[in-house]
């Protein structure tokens, strides 16, 4: 679509842009002496207009010839004919308006007194038009890198969706070998607590499915998945883990990421109690008041504890989704002091979520 | 004549893990489990006094890991490594022909694991030759630097913080790691520990020393053209000609 065409206030400011040059012209009129200066005026004005709308063309020409994949002499070629043609149907027109008004009593004459100036309007036609194929080719230069810009922004939010996704589905390998491994030794030993340990994993891989797709679930929900998560290593830390809950009755239908608290018990568990002989606790503590929803996650743990062969994933994925998803509503402080470690989180209730 | 048993140690600090291994060795009846182990300090006091023939270890346990746990128990036991997800340690092993087992555990890997060690106990194969340390270097995940040293004395166990390690100083085949007052003996070579340890903070400024840059009072001049590093504490430890560049780049940054 033709840029300043398309819209009435951009086909305004370019009209508008045509006085100074209306003015120059009217000035060129005057100085060469064949018209009056009241005559200067009143024509060059309607033929600037006249003009500019010719010079609307200059762009269907500008796109046929895209200025960083044409060549030199087809550029000069093609916006030397242009601006020649434009000037010819410039002075054509011209000349059947002066016929024209030269058959008025006020501008008697004016037709033979103009002809004098018909070079100086195909020289002026030139210089028009060639500007006007200047502000084509930065209009076009313009455009193409707002189009840049929003397609890398567009592959930016894509690349981003896909990482959210990708970094909700994760199921720890670990927990599934070691998981596996503990069923392969109840087989022998206990095989109904090792049926028992197929459904209970199964229940919270069941869980986890699908939960990429979703972009908010009830607290209830994530609470479930988190007591699942929790049956199966119970059965593989034996009286090692205890979780102590206090959730707040209002909290249980706020709308949350998901994956929001499972992580971070899974952090408790893997990095806290499993390096302790005796075992821990894990505390798990939400609070819904005045918009806020405000988790927390305690655990023992052993400041002496071997070096972690890797870093926590967990936490830093929870924080790049709550980042990414709230921006600074939302908060996340983790701490370790003495033998406790703990992480606080805190997120806007969203409102039409809660409705429903 | 009635054979000697081989006496095996299980190391896992998950009954049923210790459970699986517990189950496939009762089918080989030269095989007696000496002791069962649920954490790193437990194995090393474990073996030091039992002295078995071969450890099933874990990698990861609550006090020590199982590499650290490697490290302290020394040469002599056929080691089986047991994991259930490790990229990095997996890597090592195979390189490095370390026999592994990977959770779940499947009979007939084990068997061959268990084959292997046989083996390498009758000294058809050949021991172990990689040292602990270098095992244990190769197993770390890239960019990560060694932030604790495991040391023993008898059935003893210390940890160095890197934070509270002075200095340490290549005695022979050991080094002694100064800290704290106290010097510590560990099996290592002066040159994998450096390689293990973080070089913006540690810098070997000798043949035989390693120095914690954070010690470093100042560099005096010794005799026509070496020098001593003064140490927070007073110590001086001796400087070598590469050794003084390097320090010198280091101070000058």
């Amino acid at each position: 679509m033709h840029p300043i065409l398309g819209q009435l206030r951009r086909l305004a400011l370019y009209l508008l842009a045509w006085i100074p040059l209306a003015i120059l012209l009217a000035y060129l009129f005057d100085v060469t002496g064949a018209l009056s200066r009241g005559e200067s005026v009143a024509l060059a004005f309607p033929l600037c207009m006249i003009y500019a709308f010719i010079c609307l063309s200059a762009y269907y020409s500008c796109r046929a010839t895209p200025f960083d994949r044409s060549s030199i002499s087809r550029l000069v070629l093609t916006h030397g004919t242009g601006a020649l043609v434009a000037s010819g149907i410039w002075i054509v027109l011209a000349k059947m308006v002066m016929y024209w008004l030269s058959r008025t009593t006020s501008f008697s004459g004016i037709d033979e007194r103009f002809s004098r100036q018909i070079p100086l309007l195909l020289g002026m036609g030139i210089v028009f038009y060639l500007l006007s194929i200047n502000l084509y080719y930065v209009l076009m230069a313009m455009e193409a890198s707002r189009e840049a810009e929003a397609r890398a922004l567009h592959a930016s939010v894509l690349a981003r969706d896909a990482e959210l996704k990708a970094l909700k589905a994760q199921v720890n390998p670990h927990f599934l070998f070691n998981s596996l491994n503990s069923i392969s030794a109840l087989t022998s030993s206990d095989p109904a607590k090792a049926r028992e340990m197929c459904i209970l994993l199964g229940d919270f891989l069941r869980r986890t499915l699908g939960l990429g797709e979703k972009s908010a679930i009830p607290l209830e929900e994530e609470l479930s998945l988190v007591h699942s998560f929790l049956a199966v290593e119970k059965v593989r830390f034996g009286a090692r883990i205890h979780m102590d809950e206090n959730i707040d009755k209002n909290a249980m239908n706020v709308p949350v990421p998901p994956l929001l608290l499972q992580p971070l018990v899974e952090n408790a568990v893997v990095h806290g109690i499993a390096n302790l002989v005796e075992g821990g606790t894990v505390r798990v503590d939400v609070k819904a008041s005045d918009g806020i929803l405000s988790v927390v996650v305690e655990n023992t743990f052993d400041p002496d504890a071997p070096p972690k062969r890797k870093s926590g994933v967990g936490l830093a994925n929870v924080r790049q989704r709550l980042a990414a998803r709230y921006g600074p509503q939302a908060s996340m402080d983790v701490k370790a002091a003495g033998e406790q470690f703990r992480v606080a989180i805190t997120l806007p209730i969203e409102k039409e979520a809660r409705a429903s | 004549m009635q054979e000697r048993k081989i006496r095996a140690v299980i190391v896992d600090d998950e009954e049923l893990a210790r459970q699986v291994l517990r189950e496939f060795l009762s089918a080989h009846r030269e095989v007696e489990i000496a002791a069962e182990c649920a954490n790193g300090f437990e194995a090393v006091k474990t073996v030091a006094e039992q002295k078995p023939d071969l450890v099933f270890l874990d990698i990861q346990m609550p006090k020590l890991d199982g590499f650290e746990v490697l490290e302290l128990i020394g040469p002599g036991t056929a080691v089986v490594f047991v994991t259930a997800y490790d990229s990095y340690a997996i890597k090592a092993f195979e390189v490095h022909a370390v026999d592994y087992l990977l959770k779940p555990i499947g009979a007939e890997r084990f068997e061959a694991a268990l084959t292997r060690a046989k083996e390498r106990l009758a000294g058809a194969l050949p021991q172990q030759t990689l040292p602990p340390t270098e095992l244990a270097a190769a197993a770390r995940p890239p960019s990560q630097h060694l932030d604790r040293i495991p040391v023993r004395d008898g059935t003893r166990v210390f940890i160095i913080p890197i934070a509270k390690l002075d200095y340490a100083e290549a005695q022979d085949d050991y080094v002694a790691l100064a800290c704290e007052g106290k010097k510590h003996l560990k099996q290592q070579t002066i040159s994998s520990l450096e390689a293990a340890l973080d070089p913006s903070r540690f810098l070997r400024i000798h043949r035989s020393y390693i120095v914690n840059l954070e010690r470093v009072a100042r560099v005096e001049p010794y005799g026509r053209d070496s020098h001593v590093a003064v140490l927070t504490n007073g110590t001086q430890l001796p400087v070598s000609k590469s050794g003084y560049a390097r320090l010198r780049a280091f101070l000058d940054r």
